[in-house]
């Protein structure tokens, strides 16, 4: 059965031991919220992997936040470049310069910009999208009698349809049908990438569906929504926050990817848009590696960061998963 | 064929007039194909043909072994299963379904489910698990901490505050089942399903939760069905107790007539295997499994493992033709001492003298 | 007396997270070839521990300490190879939930023939022929080996149980809750089919139960646990219908005889819960939980005492209650003969 919604196991606490003092339930319930989120914390701070990516990731978005304060937007037209095209790099510029004389450097933390904000809204798009498509079909396809039943299938098997598409090709054709913008291409990875989740959340629910205090919920004359809302949602969270942090990356990969192939927005600079500014100006025949490999190094630290902080989440709240060490 | 051998017995007269607060009438409910692991194909009916009084006040306990259709009887009770045939009254007035309907009627007809650990949610705290009930119907009330309070106390669990903020793994199983049972008394219920309450719990406990099940009846007038493989259970707490087997109440009458002069040979089978049964005769011990519910026997559906008829002694009756073909009608749900059994029905005379034996 | 099975002072504590827990604390048994011995308590009383210490079953992380001679040869010193040879030829066990102890895929026979080829008991050419003859004194029909266990139900399933168990012709079977999980009518032929094998092959059982009701019927003596320790032995029937220690009678109480007024709308059960394991109150255990319990009974915890012992002092009924001793039961506790060490 599915370890991953119970409480992490620290066995019963002996009961009667704590002080005992008079608070409202609700204060009660806050308090143990937070205790068990400490005990999150102290779970998640043992994997030292996990830490690797959550402190990358901090500093990358600290860096990102704060970018205004340090780089003059102005250097980062063309027209307003600081320097001459494909300098190596140098004290000045770290990084080197790229064709128009601008520093990669600046444009790899300007592009950091774009690139998590595209990746983590794409991401909310379609872990939303995936989540509610997952309970509903799991818990209408559980116990919401025939009309539920056909409501579930007709979800999963246009789940299933989304998830036989070649993404890509998928989201370059969405990207060209619509209008050109960074929220063309949230939608476009949004709409491509939830089906895995969907799957999964379905999965989860339908595990938690089985458990007796959903029927008893039920038996209490709870509806469908309370059941979805208080019992279904609460048990499932765990697992989409892990596959959240795991879809970042991808999302992030399927930006860039978009950008690379001229299907992004022209006028903001993410990393896959350098990267493709590197190609199509011949930067890679001609050698200057400079233009090529950090924002290439960027998209694969920032998509381990996030993978490596999705696998620690993981294996806090499915403690089987945690193989010996 | 139904026989009444005590009819209008003067304890159970005046509780048995009253209109029964929930019954079960002709219920029938059947599951298509995939019900059971590894089974095979065909409809399985779990419920084949049931009807089944609770008067107000009045504990029922319906007893069978796994696979007899007992929990889904229960389940259908709560509306939790919709009958194939057949249907549900509450108060003399049939259940509908709409959801409207099922809630209001679920605000008055509570569930005890069998195993404590599973039926709270374990990220919620007791408070949570039993103010549930009250939050689904009336929103969040003023006197809300109150109720809860009175609930848990009622539920044996004092002194509540102290029960509040523990989630269900820091609680023994006993004190779950509490709080499960507070969680039902929060909505101040009139009828109690229970599906083997205290099947999961250790012996010393047991005796406590069914005592708290009495003094609810005893105190707030509280009805209950409770469904078990027990029957010391019955003994213990009902004040009927309907027998099933395979999907169909054979026996049906109050705990001492059932339980001390049973005359189905199953219900005789069922008693003479437990330890120390107060029946004269040594353990009769039923070959093979319960048969399958997607093949149910012609005839009595007891026929092939029935004891009597393999004995010679339903043909000695003259009833051995009828056991094997003819299938005993449907018994009445209401008091009475109901026997779905040719060979009962026929031996009449000889059973009550083996009555009076095995009464002692 | 050298029986089949001569347990002594045994303790298990597990380390826990907190400190050690003590789950049994100074345990005898006895138990003589063809006899049936009971061990009833509540879950966490040590009885499931017990079991698996007789066999080394227990985790790393429990410390065993007394002696435990099956046979005379105790099994606390045994080398590992000799204990896999033990832990079959002379000794198994039946667990509860048959359901998730055979493998799925697996048909019957071969699961039945591998402690025969794993040990080899028998030849390769004659495992068939032991397999049907296992499966025959269950109460299988030999062609029943060809299936796998989701043909068998919940009762055929427990008798393969069995029929694995009796493969390797051990002298002693653990029985750890065989019957629990089955219904009335399978549990009577379970039971019925235990009692026959141990009379038959002249082996001994140990059979476990929270259901002290089933032991009464199925065994020659019973033992009575409470947070770790015997409370009361003696011959089934006594122990069950007239039980000397509280928590033994509140036990046999908590099973109702049908047809007895006493117990009819009046179900019987202990106030509060078992006593955590790693912090017992002092004195009695069961003292909390006792209607019975005098002032004494907070300082002084009674070993097992001989009931009416006759002119020599032997009896064969011990209970471990202030009520039962003599009068001078607290005092007279350092030499008192079934004292354990402590």
């Amino acid at each position: 059965m599915s370890a991953p919604t119970e409480p992490t196991p620290h066995g019963p606490e002996p009961t009667g031991s704590e002080p005992e003092v008079v608070l409202s339930p609700r204060a009660l319930a806050r308090r143990r919220h937070r205790e068990a989120l400490g005990r999150f914390a102290r779970e998640y701070a043992r994997n030292r992997a996990g830490l690797f990516g959550l402190t990358s990731l901090l500093t990358i978005g600290l860096l990102a936040l704060t970018a205004p304060l340090f780089i003059d937007q102005a250097h980062l037209t063309v027209t307003g470049a600081p320097g001459d095209g494909y300098q190596a790099p140098s004290v000045e510029y770290p990084l080197g310069t790229d064709n128009f004389g601008r520093s990669i450097l600046d444009l790899i933390i300007w592009g950091s910009r774009v690139s998590l904000a595209v990746g983590l809204l794409a991401t909310f798009v379609s872990v939303a999208l995936g989540t509610l498509a997952g309970i509903t079909a799991g818990h209408f396809g559980s116990s919401g009698g025939r009309g539920g039943r056909i409501l579930s299938s007709v979800i999963m098997r246009v789940t299933d349809w989304f998830l036989v598409l070649p993404t890509l090709v998928m989201a370059v054709a969405l990207a060209a049908v619509l209008p050109r913008g960074t929220g063309t291409i949230v939608l476009a990875i949004g709409l491509t990438v939830w089906p895995p989740t969907a799957r999964l959340v379905r999965a989860q629910t339908l595990a938690v569906e089985a458990r007796p205090y959903v029927e008893r919920a039920r038996a209490l004359g709870g509806g469908h929504a309370h059941v979805m809302g208080r019992h279904v949602l609460p048990n499932v969270m765990p697992v989409v926050l892990a596959q959240t942090t795991l879809l970042v990356a991808t999302s992030i990969i399927a930006e860039s990817t978009l950008a690379f192939l001229g299907m992004g927005d022209p006028t903001t600079i993410s990393w896959g848009g350098v990267l493709q500014a590197a190609r199509t100006s011949g930067a890679i025949s001609a050698g200057i590696w400079w233009y090529i490999v950090p924002p290439g190094l960027a998209i694969a630290i920032v998509a381990l960061s996030f993978t490596l902080c999705g696998r620690a989440v993981e294996s806090v709240i499915n403690p089987r998963l945690r193989g010996p060490r | 064929m139904s026989t009444d051998t005590a009819p209008g017995r003067p304890g159970a007269g005046p509780r048995a007039r009253a209109v029964p607060i929930l019954s079960a009438e002709s219920v029938e409910v059947a599951f298509t194909a995939g019900f059971a692991p590894g089974g095979g194909r065909g409809t399985a009916r779990a419920v084949d043909g049931v009807h089944l009084d609770v008067a107000p006040g009045e504990i029922v306990a319906l007893v069978g072994e796994s696979g007899c259709g007992k929990t889904t009887l229960a389940r259908t009770l709560l509306g939790l299963e919709r009958p194939t045939r057949g249907r549900i009254l509450f108060e003399g007035a049939p259940l509908r379904y709409r959801s409207r309907d099922l809630r209001s009627y679920r605000h008055r007809v509570q569930f005890v489910q069998q195993d404590p650990m599973g039926s709270l949610n374990p990220r919620r705290t007791v408070y949570e698990s039993v103010v549930e009930g009250l939050r689904i119907h009336e929103g969040t009330a003023v006197d809300e901490l109150e109720r809860v309070e009175r609930a848990l106390s009622r539920a044996g669990l004092r002194p509540p505050e102290r029960f509040l903020s523990r989630y269900p793994h820091e609680l023994s199983g006993g004190q779950r089942q509490r709080v499960v049972i507070a969680g039902a008394l929060v909505l101040d219920p009139e009828v109690l399903v229970a599906d083997e309450p205290v099947a999961s719990l250790d012996a010393s406990v047991r005796g406590e939760i069914l005592r708290l099940l009495l003094r609810l009846r005893d105190g707030l007038g509280l009805s209950a069905l409770v469904a078990t493989h027990d029957l010391g259970l019955a003994w213990n707490i009902a004040d009927r107790v309907a027998v099933m087997y395979l999907g169909r109440v054979v026996e049906l009458g109050t705990v001492e007539e059932v339980l001390s002069a049973p005359a189905h040979p199953y219900t005789r089978a069922l008693l003479s295997v437990l330890p120390d049964s107060g029946l004269g005769e040594g353990p009769v011990l039923l070959s093979g499994e319960p048969p399958d519910p997607k093949q149910v026997p012609s005839g009595c559906r007891f026929h092939p493992r029935c004891p009597v008829l393999a004995s010679g002694e339903a043909e000695r009756a003259g009833v051995a033709d009828r056991c094997v073909g003819v299938d005993p009608a449907i018994l009445g749900g209401g008091a009475g001492h109901r026997v779905a059994c040719h060979w009962a029905a026929a031996d009449e005379s000889g059973r009550v003298d083996e009555e009076a034996a095995s009464n002692r | 007396m050298s029986g089949l099975l001569d347990v002594r002072d045994l303790y298990v504590t597990y380390a826990g997270g907190t400190g050690e827990v003590p789950a049994v604390r100074g345990v005898d048994l006895s138990l003589n070839p063809g006899d049936t011995l009971g061990l009833a308590g509540e879950s966490g009383s040590g009885k499931s521990t017990v079991a698996l210490a007789l066999l080394r079953l227990l985790p790393a992380t429990a410390r065993v300490t007394g002696r435990i001679l099956l046979e005379g040869e105790d099994v606390l010193q045994m080398r590992w190879g000799r204990l896999r040879a033990v832990r079959w030829a002379g000794a198994s066990v039946v667990f509860q939930g048959a359901m998730h102890s055979l493998n799925p895929v697996r048909r019957i026979g071969e699961q039945v023939a591998e402690p025969l080829l794993l040990h080899r008991v028998v030849r390769p050419n004659q495992v068939q022929a032991r397999v049907a003859e296992l499966l025959e004194q269950v109460g299988l029909p030999a062609s029943r080996s060809r299936d796998h266990p989701h043909r068998l139900s919940g009762g055929q399933r427990q008798r393969v149980m069995i029929a694995m168990a009796l493969a390797c012709e051990p002298r002693l079977i653990i029985a750890d809750e065989a019957t629990t999980a089955l219904d009335v009518m399978i549990q009577a032929q379970i039971l019925a089919l235990l009692e026959r094998l141990v009379k038959e092959n002249g082996i001994g059982m140990l059979m476990i139960s929270h259901d002290l009701s089933v032991l009464a019927d199925a065994c020659d003596r019973v033992a009575i646990m409470y947070a770790g320790r015997l409370v009361e032995e003696g011959p089934a029937r006594e122990v069950v219908h007239r039980p000397a220690h509280p928590y033994a009678s509140a036990l046999s109480a908590a099973f109702p005889k049908i047809g007895d007024p006493a117990s009819r709308l009046a179900p019987r059960g202990l106030p509060g819960d078992p006593p955590d394991p790693a912090d017992p109150p002092p004195g009695c255990a069961f003292r909390p939980r006792c209607a019975v319990a005098e002032p004494v009974c907070a300082t002084v915890d009674p070993p097992l005492w001989p009931l009416h012992p006759n002119p020599d002092g032997h009896s064969d009924r011990y209970a471990a209650c202030v009520h039962v001793g003599p009068e001078e039961a607290g005092a007279s506790k350092e030499t008192s003969p079934e004292e354990t060490s402590r």
